[in-house]
C-alpha cells in the first residue's frame, strides 16, 4: 500500500483515531471568487454544499434577453369575485408571463363532510342538537377551517369548543362509517379509530390550566411530594429485604446463602457479627439491581465488588487487586457466567478478610513489642499504641517509642529537659 | 385533523373537587396507563432470573493489495448467542452507532443474525445498542466495543487471510420476567432459566413477530464462524477455587497465629471486630 510495506518495514504510525486531519488541511486554502473577509465569516470552513457556485457571484452581465417591466392587470383564480387587480410584471422580449398567479396555489382549505336532510334524519339526529345549529357549524368549521376556537367565538347560541367539537366530530364520524363500504375500510381512519371524549378533554384542560395557574410555592410543594414518595418507595424495598435477611442471619450464618441469591454456599465461616452488614449490602444491591430490569453480568459483579468493598479503603482495595494478580486471576473474570461471577466474589471477600487478618497480626506484633518496654503498672497504655494509619501524630509517637532503647517512662518531648534537669547539683545561687 | 386523545387517565377518575384529589390529578396527568386488557401480560415471576449468554465484538481483515488510504480494512461487527444460537427470540433489534466520519453513522439491524460489516481505516469505540421484544423489556441495553484493526505484533505485513478478532463474553440478566417472556422462551436454546418453582402458573406462549430477511437468524454456520472464540467457564472456575483454597489456607494460619498470641501475652487487648 506504501513505500514501507514495500520494504517491508514494521508500521509506526498506526491507529488514527478519526478523520479529523482531512478537513483540517482544506481549511488553510481560501477559495477564489468570494474575499477573504467573506469567507471568514462562514467560519473558516468551507461549506459542504456550495450554497452559491462563487462564480455566479461576480459576474451579472445583461444576457441577450431584453427586460422590461410593466403595470399589469393579473386574475387570482383564488378569488371568486373577479376583482381586477395591476401590478409590476417582468416581461422578457415583449412577452408577459403565463401561468396562473403564483400565490394561488396557497389558497388550501381543509375538507369538511357535507350531508344531505336525509342522511341527517338517518343518522345523525340528536336532542341536544338542532338540524340548524349543526348546519350553521358546519357552515362556519368550512369558513374557518376548523378554527374551533373562531368558531365558538362566532357561534350564535353560547356553546363550549369541547362540545362543538364533539358534534362535528361525531357527526363526521357517523357519516364516514355510514357511508363506507365496509367496516374495514375506514376502520384505520383516524376520526374512526380514535373518536373525541369530551369528558376527557374537559377534564384534561382543566387540568392543564391548573398547572399552568399553580403558584411558585405550589410548584415547590409538589415536587418535594414527588421527591418523598420517590425516597420512601426506594428505601422501603431494599429496607425490607435487608430486614429479612438480618433476621434470617442472626439465627445462623446459613442465612448468608440466602441473601445472595441460590448461589453455592461458601466454605468460609465468617465470624457472625460481620454476616448482617455484608448480607444487607449485597441485599440493596441486588434489589437496585432488580430494579434495572435488565443489565449485564458484569455490571452486577462490580456493583456487588463495590458493595462488599464499602468499608475498605482506597489502599485496601489496591492491595485486593494486588493479591488477585499475584493468584492469576483475572481482576475482571474473562468468562463472566453466573458461577465464575459468584466464585470471583466470594474470593475477593476472603482476601478482604485475609487482609484484615494480616492487618490484626501485624497490631497485635507491635502492640507485643511495646508492652515489654512499659512494665511498670499505671503507665497509660493508651498513648503507646495508636495504628498508624490514624493520624500523623500518632505515627510521630510510635517512631519515637521504637527508639528509645532503654526502659524507663514513655514521656512526651517537654518533660524530658525536666527529668535531666534533677540529677543538678545545688547551686550557690539556689539558696 | 382529527385531534385524538394523547393522555389516557389509570382507571376512572370521577373529577371532585377536594384539593388533595385536585393535587393527584395534577400528578397523574402525563403518565400514559397501560390498557387494562394488557394487564395479565404485564405479570412478573419473582425470583426468577432469566440470562441470555452473548458474545460481541469485532473481525477484521485487511485488504492486501485492494486496500486504499482510506479503506484499508474490512471489518464485521456482531452480538451473537455465546453458543451460536439465534438470539432474535429476545433480540428485537440492534443499533450500531459508528464513528460520526461514517455515512449514517447509526445503523440499525432487524433481524438476526445481528451484525454489520464496513470498510475503513481507523479504529474507534462502537456503541451497541440491544432493543428487546415488547413483552422482554422495554429499556434498551447499551454495550462497548474498540474496533481493533492492527495486530498486536507489528511484525511484517499484515496477512489477509488471519483477521484481528477481538469478542467479548457477557450475560443479559433479566431479574423477575414477564410471565409471557418466560412462556415463550423457557426452552429455547439461546437462553438460560433456572428450575422454576411448582407454584409457578405460565400462560400459553405466544410467538412473537419476527422478522426473517436473512435466512438462518443462528450463527452456527455463519461465514465468519470458523474465527469465533471459545468461551468456557470451566478454565475460570478451577483458576478461581484454587485460588480460594489458597486463600483459605493462609487465613487459617493466620487465625493460629492470632490465637496463639491472644494466648501468651497476658495484656492483650480484646480483639477488636475490624469491619469487613
Amino acid at each position: 500500500m506504501d513505500a514501507k510495506d514495500i520494504l517491508g518495514l514494521p508500521k509506526t504510525s498506526l491507529p488514527i483515531q478519526e478523520k479529523k486531519s482531512r478537513p483540517q488541511k482544506d481549511s488553510q486554502r481560501k477559495p477564489d471568487g468570494i474575499s477573504r473577509e467573506v469567507y471568514a465569516l462562514t467560519g473558516g470552513l468551507a461549506p459542504l454544499m456550495p450554497a452559491i457556485d462563487s462564480s455566479q457571484l461576480k459576474k451579472r452581465p445583461p444576457s441577450d434577453e431584453k427586460i422590461t417591466w410593466q403595470w399589469l392587470p393579473f386574475a387570482n383564480s383564488a378569488r371568486k369575485d373577479n376583482l381586477q387587480l395591476y401590478h409590476w410584471v417582468r416581461v422578457v422580449n415583449g412577452l408577459p408571463p403565463t401561468g396562473d398567479y403564483s400565490f394561488a396555489k396557497y389558497n388550501k382549505s381543509v375538507d369538511i363532510i357535507k350531508y344531505t336532510d336525509e342522511e341527517y334524519e338517518k343518522y345523525l339526529t340528536n336532542p341536544m342538537w338542532t338540524k340548524e345549529e349543526t348546519d350553521q357549524l358546519f357552515d362556519l368549521c368550512e369558513r374557518f377551517d376548523l378554527r374551533f376556537i373562531v368558531i365558538a367565538d362566532r357561534f350564535p347560541s353560547s356553546r363550549t369548543v369541547e362540545e362543538l367539537k364533539d358534534r362535528y366530530y361525531s357527526v363526521s364520524r357517523t357519516l364516514l362509517i355510514a357511508r363506507a363500504q365496509s367496516s374495514g375500510d375506514v376502520a384505520m381512519h383516524p376520526l374512526v379509530k380514535e373518536p373525541y371524549n369530551v369528558s376527557q378533554e374537559v377534564e384534561r384542560k382543566r387540568a392543564l390550566s391548573m398547572y399552568l395557574s399553580q403558584t411558585k410555592q405550589q410548584e415547590r410543594k409538589d415536587q418535594e411530594v414527588l421527591a418523598e414518595a420517590k425516597r420512601i418507595t426506594e428505601s422501603r424495598m431494599p429496607a425490607k429485604v435487608a430486614e429479612e435477611s438480618e433476621a434470617a442471619a442472626a439465627s445462623n450464618a446459613g442465612a448468608e446463602e440466602r441473601a445472595v441469591s441460590g448461589d453455592p454456599p461458601s466454605s468460609v465461616q465468617l465470624p457472625s457479627t460481620v454476616v448482617p452488614s455484608t448480607t444487607a449490602d449485597n441485599a440493596a444491591t441486588l434489589a437496585s439491581l432488580r430494579m434495572l430490569r435488565v443489565y449485564l453480568r458484569t455490571y452486577a459483579l462490580e456493583q456487588m465488588v463495590q458493595a462488599a468493598s464499602s468499608s475498605a479503603g482506597l489502599r485496601t482495595i489496591k492491595r485486593v487487586e494486588q493479591t488477585l494478580q499475584e493468584l492469576g486471576v483475572n481482576l475482571k473474570p474473562r468468562v463472566p457466567t453466573k458461577a465464575v461471577c459468584a466464585e470471583h466474589l466470594e474470593l475477593r471477600k476472603e482476601i478482604l478478610t485475609l487482609l484484615n487478618l494480616q492487618k490484626q497480626l501485624q497490631y497485635k506484633e507491635a502492640e507485643g513489642r511495646d508492652g515489654s518496654y512499659t512494665e511498670t503498672p499505671g503507665t497509660p497504655k493508651d498513648r503507646t499504641f495508636i495504628p498508624d494509619s490514624m493520624s500523623f501524630g500518632g505515627e510521630r509517637i510510635g517512631k519515637r517509642d521504637q527508639k528509645r532503647k532503654a526502659p524507663g517512662r514513655i514521656s512526651e518531648a517537654p518533660s524530658s529537659p525536666a527529668q535531666s534537669k534533677r540529677p543538678r547539683k545545688l547551686k550557690a545561687s539556689d539558696l | 385533523m382529527s385531534h385524538s386523545v394523547a393522555l389516557r387517565k389509570q382507571g376512572d377518575h370521577q373529577p371532585d373537587d377536594g384539593s388533595s384529589a385536585t393535587k393527584l390529578s395534577r400528578l397523574k396527568i402525563g403518565i400514559p396507563s397501560e390498557d387494562a386488557d394488557k394487564k395479565n401480560a404485564n405479570k412478573r415471576v419473582k425470583d426468577v432470573e432469566i440470562c441470555v449468554p452473548i458474545v460481541y465484538g469485532t473481525i477484521a481483515f485487511y485488504l492486501g493489495r485492494k486496500a486504499s488510504e482510506s479503506q484499508s480494512h474490512k471489518w464485521t461487527v456482531y452480538v451473537r448467542g455465546a453458543s451460536n444460537e439465534d438470539l432474535g427470540a429476545v433480540i428485537k433489534r440492534v443499533v450500531f452507532q459508528l464513528h460520526p466520519s461514517f455515512n449514517n453513522p447509526r445503523r440499525a439491524v432487524d433481524s438476526p443474525p445481528f451484525e454489520l460489516s464496513e470498510c475503513g481505516w481507523g479504529e474507534f469505540e462502537i456503541a451497541i445498542t440491544l432493543f428487546f421484544h415488547n413483552d422482554v423489556c422495554d429499556k434498551p441495553l447499551d454495550l462497548y466495543h474498540h474496533l481493533k484493526l492492527y495486530p498486536e505484533d507489528e511484525s511484517g505485513p499484515q496477512s489477509t487471510k488471519k483477521p484481528v478478532v477481538v469478542e467479548s463474553y457477557n450475560e443479559i440478566v433479566f431479574p423477575d420476567p414477564y410471565e409471557a417472556f418466560l412462556a415463550r422462551v423457557r426452552n429455547h436454546p439461546a437462553v438460560i432459566v433456572p428450575r422454576l418453582p411448582a407454584s409457578v402458573n405460565l400462560p400459553s406462549p405466544v410467538p412473537v413477530e419476527s422478522v426473517n430477511e436473512k435466512g438462518r437468524a443462528d450463527t452456527k454456520d455463519h461465514h465468519l464462524s470458523q474465527w469465533f472464540m471459545n468461551f468456557s467457564e470451566a478454565d475460570e472456575l478451577l483458576k478461581l477455587a484454587a485460588a480460594r483454597q489458597e486463600v483459605q489456607a493462609h487465613i487459617v494460619k493466620l487465625r493460629r497465629q492470632l490465637s496463639l498470641m491472644e494466648g501468651s501475652t497476658p495484656m492483650s487487648k480484646p480483639a477488636s471486630g475490624y469491619d469487613l
